[in-house]
């Protein structure tokens, strides 16, 4: 450790820092709202969704274990089948979050652009 | 010279080099704490992976397919599926508004003194927790797996010098890099391993699934019984297993998004939109990862079956068995050396995050008022602590023994994360009126009521028969009085509870004015920290 390296602590720009006043402008302009609005519409579905399908596995194994060993394709039963499927669920839930994210990002970055802009200008 | 040993060694020799390399480069408190968010998505993704990929998950998951079939397999399940409630809620606000530890985005609005030294407590105690269920583990699979070379105790204290050396000298960088390292051994290791099964069964899924149909072993009376392993119901039985595993899936679901030792993984990268490709990395080798479990469990149930593996090490030798049966010593060396990597690279892990918030929160934020006295004072204070936290846990590893109950220790840490840190973080980010109160109440309930409840169940009170001695016997001999081995279900709502009433019993106008703030930064990125540059 002792020698310290040409890369190490480079000081960090100055953090973003504005007066309160200023923070609720942001939190009540329309971009902001915009943004959270188009937040919420996806994330609040998919999060009801996925808790739902999820729980429905130890729910229905629990509670209806014969139902769930009904053999559904060859040894394959629903039990197995099911639970196969969540991994498929999280991952198709994951990648259209990502999608939706690039529409979170564009609206955040415009916000972002705006409000270090104006502090310059001061 | 033994080859497990040999491929032990060899793996020691690279992670050491990765240390060396690191400490170079780790001068300063952002590198040495955040690796100088310099870390690429796709690497942290990989070291997300491999800190949730631990030895519980490797040997123990195996084990418990293995043995219980299908109700093993809901763990992997629930495992992958929790990194939604990270992706989704999670990483994103909290890479944005924090710095090093959770408890800066809780310390935004809220009082930092009293905050961050509660969130340190919880931060601790989860790691602490976690980590001795790994180094008990460590203990006793090295002990097995060099066949009596070394002792149990020998095992413990190289385990845990070496996890010292890695913390204290290469920090962040260096544990990651040694976490990758170690994510890409097992993923090659899993790969190859289901290969190898599903040759067994001439590659055809349903000569393969025809075996894990009719699986023949003898119970615990003796007798020979064949079970069919895909049918629900041989770990969770009636009247309290079904309960018991909707409350193992609320721990999951919502602990992982509350571990310390994930959530500070989110700092090493530049931005949140870096974060949230780490998410989706990680989830997708951690599916496949626990889909393999599939080939790994029913395999060893089927290839060598239960009665062979409680022979020859028991339920968490499953892995290395397999490899052993179907590849020979060379594999059972190789499989065997990277359940050892995963262990030490876990460790590491859990190390790193308790020093972090023991030097960030506590001495620097609660002990000194916010401010480092002298530059470079939080890194010594964290180095220092590394080497406490290694000792101790040393200590009370081989104070505990290798045949010492560990495995409800993961489960408590899965609990505490859930139940104390969970809400708090969730109600700090989305609920205008939450104060400090409620912060320190929600994680003080969260702690006791699992911790309290853990201790009550059947993980720890038990009436053994007299043939069940030492260390293996149930701490206290008598009926459990709360049923369940999760206490998720009920200790998870205690958690919101005790964090809501606390607020609503108390005003603070100073936490509702810095709402917005915290809004803002956590949905935009305004002000976050960044990378350091070249």
């Amino acid at each position: 450790m002792g020698s310290a390296a040409p890369n190490a602590e480079v000081a960090q720009p100055k953090r973003y820092e504005t007066s309160r006043a200023n923070w609720d402008e942001i939190a009540e302009s329309k971009p902001f709202k915009d943004l959270m609005a188009t937040k919420k519409i996806f994330i609040v579905p998919a999060f009801v969704f996925f808790v739902v399908y999820y729980f429905a596995l130890p729910v229905l194994v629990g509670y209806a274990p014969q139902f769930m060993s009904t053999k559904v394709l060859g040894q394959l039963n629903l039990a197995y089948l099911f639970a196969l499927s969540q991994f498929f669920m999280a991952w198709i839930i994951a990648g259209l979050y990502v999608r939706a994210a690039g529409n979170f990002d564009r609206l955040a970055n415009d916000i972002l652009q705006k409000a270090e802009k104006s502090e310059g200008g001061k | 010279m033994n080859v497990s040993l040999a491929m032990f060694l060899g793996f020691i020799a690279v992670t050491l080099g990765i240390t060396y390399w690191a400490s170079k480069r780790s001068a300063g408190a952002n590198a040495y704490f955040a690796a100088g968010r310099q870390i690429k998505g796709w690497q942290n993704g990989i070291a997300v992976a491999g800190d949730y990929m631990s030895a519980a998950s490797f040997l123990g998951i195996a084990g418990i397919i293995a043995f219980q079939g299908y109700d093993g397999f809901l763990f992997s399940v629930g495992w992958l599926v929790a990194y939604l409630t990270v992706l989704l809620v999670i990483a994103e606000p909290l890479r944005n508004a924090g710095k090093y530890t959770m408890a800066d985005v809780l310390a935004y609005r809220l009082k930092p003194r009293p905050v961050r030294a509660m969130a340190s407590l919880s931060t601790v105690t989860v790691s602490t927790f976690y980590m001795i269920a790994q180094m008990v583990g460590a203990g006793a699979l090295v002990k097995l797996l060099l066949g009596g070379k070394i002792t149990y105790n020998q095992a413990v204290i190289s385990v845990g010098i070496l996890m010292i050396v890695y913390v204290v000298f290469g920090g962040m960088l260096a544990t990651t890099w040694v976490q990758i390292t170690k994510a890409i051994l097992l993923m090659a290791g899993t790969i190859l391993l289901s290969i190898l099964v599903m040759a067994h069964f001439h590659f055809s899924f349903g000569e393969f699934f025809g075996a894990v149909g009719h699986v023949t072993y003898h119970d615990a009376k003796g007798q020979e019984v064949v079970k069919d392993f895909l049918q629900p119901g041989l770990r969770y039985k009636p009247p309290y297993g079904p309960l018991d595993l909707i409350s193992l899936g609320l721990a999951l679901i919502f602990g992982t998004a509350g571990l310390p030792h994930i959530l500070v993984r989110f700092y090493t990268v530049p931005d949140a939109k870096t974060a949230r490709h780490s998410v989706v990395w990680a989830m997708v080798l951690i599916g496949s990862f626990y889909i393999m479990t599939t080939f790994l469990g029913f395999g060893a149930a089927t290839v060598i079956g239960p009665d062979f593996i409680k022979t020859h090490g028991g339920t968490n030798m499953s892995a290395p068995l397999l490899a052993q049966a179907l590849a020979g010593n060379i594999f059972f060396a190789f499989i065997s050396a990277i359940a050892f990597a995963t262990i030490l690279a876990v460790v590491a892990e859990l190390t790193i995050s308790a020093t972090t918030s023991f030097s960030h929160d506590l001495w620097t934020n609660v002990i000194h008022n916010g401010v480092e006295r002298k530059a470079g004072e939080e890194v010594l204070v964290a180095r220092i602590s590394a080497f406490v936290v290694g000792a101790v846990a040393i200590a009370i590893a081989i104070v505990l023994g290798p045949t010492a109950n560990v495995a409800f220790l993961v489960a408590l840490a899965f609990a505490v994360a859930a139940s104390a840190n969970l809400p708090v973080i969730v109600l700090s980010i989305f609920w205008r009126r939450f104060n400090t109160a409620g912060a320190v109440s929600g994680l003080a309930v969260g702690l006791l009521a699992s911790i309290g409840l853990i201790l009550v169940s059947p993980s720890l009170m038990a009436i053994d028969p007299p043939t069940v001695t030492g260390a293996a016997r149930h701490l206290i001999q008598a009926k459990a009085w709360f049923p369940l081995e999760n206490p998720g279900i009920l200790s998870i709502p205690a958690g919101f509870l005790g964090a809501i009433i606390g607020t609503l019993l108390s005003r603070e106008p100073a936490s509702q004015d810095k709402f917005n703030e915290l809004l803002v930064r956590s949905n935009t990125g305004l002000g976050a920290e960044r990378a350091s540059s070249h």
